[in-house]
């Protein structure tokens, strides 16, 4: 494999979405449990999250623990059934199709796990984990299964020869090669990968990454790459969405994400990047505390749900829920002050949007005027300079 | 964990032989059970009794087959009839021929009633703890998977059987039973087969609730595993998650259970037959052997002293197995 074939990731903005997720939703009843049980709340993992996989394409969805990455990719796998919310994977709103609807599908949506110790059963050989999907979709005659579990060990390259060993002989990096191999078996068309290197060394997670942008040229797979830190992502993803408290807060191409972000909370991630550029010119980039912990998704804040945490925050903040505002071609924001480092507005830029005056409070007559929280880019956005909407 | 963006740029020769690390990885944890196991000095020998009492078993039917050892034959000579059937000379009357001595009333080879009453024991107890293995794994492994309402009505099942009489049960409905797989098995009321099955199942339909109560606080860990997730994913059924995926991974502790519970079963029917329920007389049992001896208790001795040696060692020995089988399986003991 040469160099160049891992070259970081390029979007392709032509190519027509696989997966499309709209105003996706899980909310899990936190029970009391006593002698009758009964539902005290609810835990808001995923609240409102949308966005758009293009087909043979990779979106990266990064946030701290707890945000709702693992939920969202569960969602989407079908693990979970969602709250609310639309799954349109190929076309087809999968949201609540049943287990036996799902069985098609199963063959086109698949997942690399987090933790190569338990992804895999012990008592099973690697040779019966790869090919049980195989049989149990009945893709190809019985003779022909052990060939092409050979054909994928190779694939992920681990020697085709060791089909008949147990999880437990390998390293952690060659089980999640096993697991790739996999997820590959039944040649899917959308990959969820839930923090696929977090749980290797960290010269074991390059070449895991290698392969994964191997695969997805090889087999035109699209992926939703999960990962809590932005440094992973930023190889493999042309496109990031950063999540917080259960909804994204910026998403945008990764020139501007990592060079403009708009976001106190993706501002004070990236500082937490050790970033080779900025350090090969000299220049420095401030790092910036996240202060306080998470708040809980049973009760998140009102407003802007970053306001505890988040160095800005005003009287607006904890009264109108920023919307996701597109502020350029391929850039979106959730942030009442949205600006470069330093750079921000002293005055909200969405008061018109969300018709409310600078404190936050309702004007009466006004309402919102534009479309919020669709998956994808409209052709038109928010120049943040002048204050109008401009298009391409 | 910082991670290094150089590291990316970089295209690492992934070696497409990568072996197994043989070394790093070292022995599964089957085999440090194994080798756990066998460096308890007081497991191995129980385990080497059970072996023997396992091919006692097996061996005497086909002795009995044979003709070398009988049962059931019957010797008036060797017996004194004016004190009530009591054998001849001393320890039972025993002698180069009758090594154990002799059977009372009857004068049968007692070494072949004995090794013919383990074959029947060991049965009863080996079925009885199959039927409550099999259903107590299957509904554990339901009642963890499945949670919710299923969870529910069957812990509450587990709960009644518990509570339930049983032994006052088994006794009740001890003449229905046996004339019921009287009607559909071979022999009629007072044969070996009806009244085994009857023993055999009673025994196991009370002894699951332990065994899927453990079962699903096991299966409730490993539903949380990945591969469990991974399965669901590749399309896999139900079923081919319970016992294909959860399973495989509970043969420790259904082992372990298995161990324990046998001899429970084997003192159980010993029990049992001091109350009439189970195999009656001709065929043997230890525990229908230990039964009649109480009858010769002032007479005769070794009568009630062989099979209650025989009958003690086999539960020692089998509690012993369980106990060094769990210790080696689980060595950190969270139980
Ligand atoms: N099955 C569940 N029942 C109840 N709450 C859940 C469940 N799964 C997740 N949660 C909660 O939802 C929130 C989001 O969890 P999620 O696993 O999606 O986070 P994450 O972003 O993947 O975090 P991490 O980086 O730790 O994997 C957490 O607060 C978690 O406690
Ligand atoms: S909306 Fe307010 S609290 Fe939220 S990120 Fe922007 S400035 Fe901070
Ligand atoms: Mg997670």
């Amino acid at each position: 494999m040469s160099e160049l074939a891992h070259a970081a990731t390029q979007l392709d903005v032509t190519a027509p979405p696989i997966l499309t997720v709209q105003d996706l939703q899980m909310y899990f009843p936190v029970k009391y449990h006593g002698i009758f049980q009964r539902t005290i709340g609810h835990v808001q993992a995923v609240d409102g999250v949308s966005f758009e996989v293009p087909k043979g394409g990779s979106l990266g969805l990064v946030g701290e623990s707890g945000c709702g990455k693992s939920t969202t990719g569960r969602l989407i796998t079908r693990l979970y059934e969602p709250t609310d919310g639309e799954i349109n994977f190929d076309g087809r709103n999968i949201a609540h199709l049943s287990q036996r609807e799902l069985l098609p599908l199963r063959r086109e949506i698949q997942m690399i796990f987090q933790d190569p110790a338990t992804s895999l059963n012990p008592r099973h050989t690697v040779g019966a984990i790869v090919a049980a999907p195989l049989l149990i979709h009945k893709v190809v005659p019985k003779n022909k299964v052990l060939p092409r579990v050979q054909e994928l060990l190779e694939v992920v390259g681990l020697n085709p020869e060791h089909y008949n060993r147990y999880p437990h002989e390998f390293s952690g990096g060659q089980r999640q090669r096993i697991g790739i191999a996999r997820s590959l078996t039944l040649q899917p068309k959308l990959l969820v990968a839930d923090e696929p290197v977090s749980a290797l060394d960290v010269s074991i997670q390059a070449q895991v990454i290698n392969l994964l942008q191997d695969v997805q040229r090889e087999f035109g797979i699209g992926f939703l790459f999960i990962a809590h830190d932005l440094a992973i992502v930023r190889h493999f993803c042309p496109e990031i969405a950063v999540m917080y408290l259960g909804k994204i807060v910026e998403i945008a191409d990764r020139e501007t994400l990592y060079n403009h972000p708009h976001h106190p909370y993706t501002q004070a991630l990236l500082s937490a990047v050790p970033d080779v550029k900025q350090a090969a010119i000299g220049g420095r980039r401030e790092r910036i505390r996240l202060e306080g912990d998470v708040p809980s998704p049973i009760n998140p804040p009102s407003g802007c749900r970053f306001r505890t945490r988040c160095s800005m925050a005003q009287e607006i903040c904890s009264k109108v829920e920023p919307p996701l505002l597109q502020v350029g071609s391929r850039h979106k924001v959730a942030c009442h002050f949205p600006g470069e480092l330093g750079q921000a507005p002293q005055r909200p830029v969405t008061t018109a949007i969300c018709g409310v005056d600078d404190q936050g409070n309702a004007v009466s007559g006004a309402t919102a005027d534009i479309q919020l929280n669709a998956p994808g880019y409209d052709t038109t956005w928010l120049d943040l300079k002048t204050g109008q909407r401009t298009g391409a | 964990m910082s991670f290094q963006e150089s590291q990316l740029e970089v295209s690492e020769p992934i070696d497409p032989k990568i072996t197994p690390t043989g070394l790093i990885a070292g022995q599964s944890p089957t085999q440090l059970a194994l080798g756990r196991f066998r460096r308890d000095r007081l497991s191995m020998i129980s385990f080497w009794i059970v072996v023997f009492y396992f091919l006692a078993g097996i061996v005497s039917p086909i002795l009995v087959k044979v003709g070398v050892s009988k049962p059931l034959a019957n010797d008036q000579k060797l017996l004194n009839i004016d004190l009530g059937g009591v054998p001849n000379g001393a320890w039972g009357g025993t002698s180069w021929h009758h090594l154990l001595g002799v059977e009372p009333r009857t004068g049968t080879d007692f070494l072949s009633r004995l090794s013919y009453g383990i074959t029947f024991s060991l049965t009863i107890a080996i079925s009885a703890t199959i039927v409550a293995v099999v259903i107590g794994v299957v509904l554990g492994i339901i009642s963890g998977f499945s949670g919710g309402w299923v969870d529910a009505i069957i812990g509450r099942f587990i709960d009644m059987t518990l509570s339930f009489p049983q032994t006052l049960m088994l006794l009740a409905l001890s003449a229905t039973g046996v004339a019921l797989f009287a009607k559909i098995l071979p022999g009629d009321t007072s044969d070996a087969i009806p009244n085994g099955v009857y023993e055999v199942l009673v025994l196991g339909l009370f002894g699951w609730p332990s065994i899927a109560r453990l079962i699903r606080g096991q299966v409730l860990s490993i539903r949380e595993r990945e591969f469990i997730d991974a399965a669901r994913l590749s399309g896999a059924s139900r079923r081919r998650i319970y016992f294909k995926e959860i399973l495989p991974n509970l043969w420790a502790p259904v082992l372990v259970q298995f161990t324990l519970i046998m001899p429970a079963y084997v003192s159980a029917e010993a029990a049992l037959s001091f109350l009439g329920v189970g195999i009656p007389v001709p065929t043997p049992t230890l525990g229908n052997i230990l039964g009649d001896s109480v009858n010769f208790s002032g007479s005769d001795f070794s009568y009630f002293f062989y099979p209650a040696l025989l009958l003690a060692i086999i539960v020692v020995s089998f509690n012993l197995l369980g106990d060094g089988l769990r210790d080696a399986l689980d060595p950190k003991g969270d139980r």
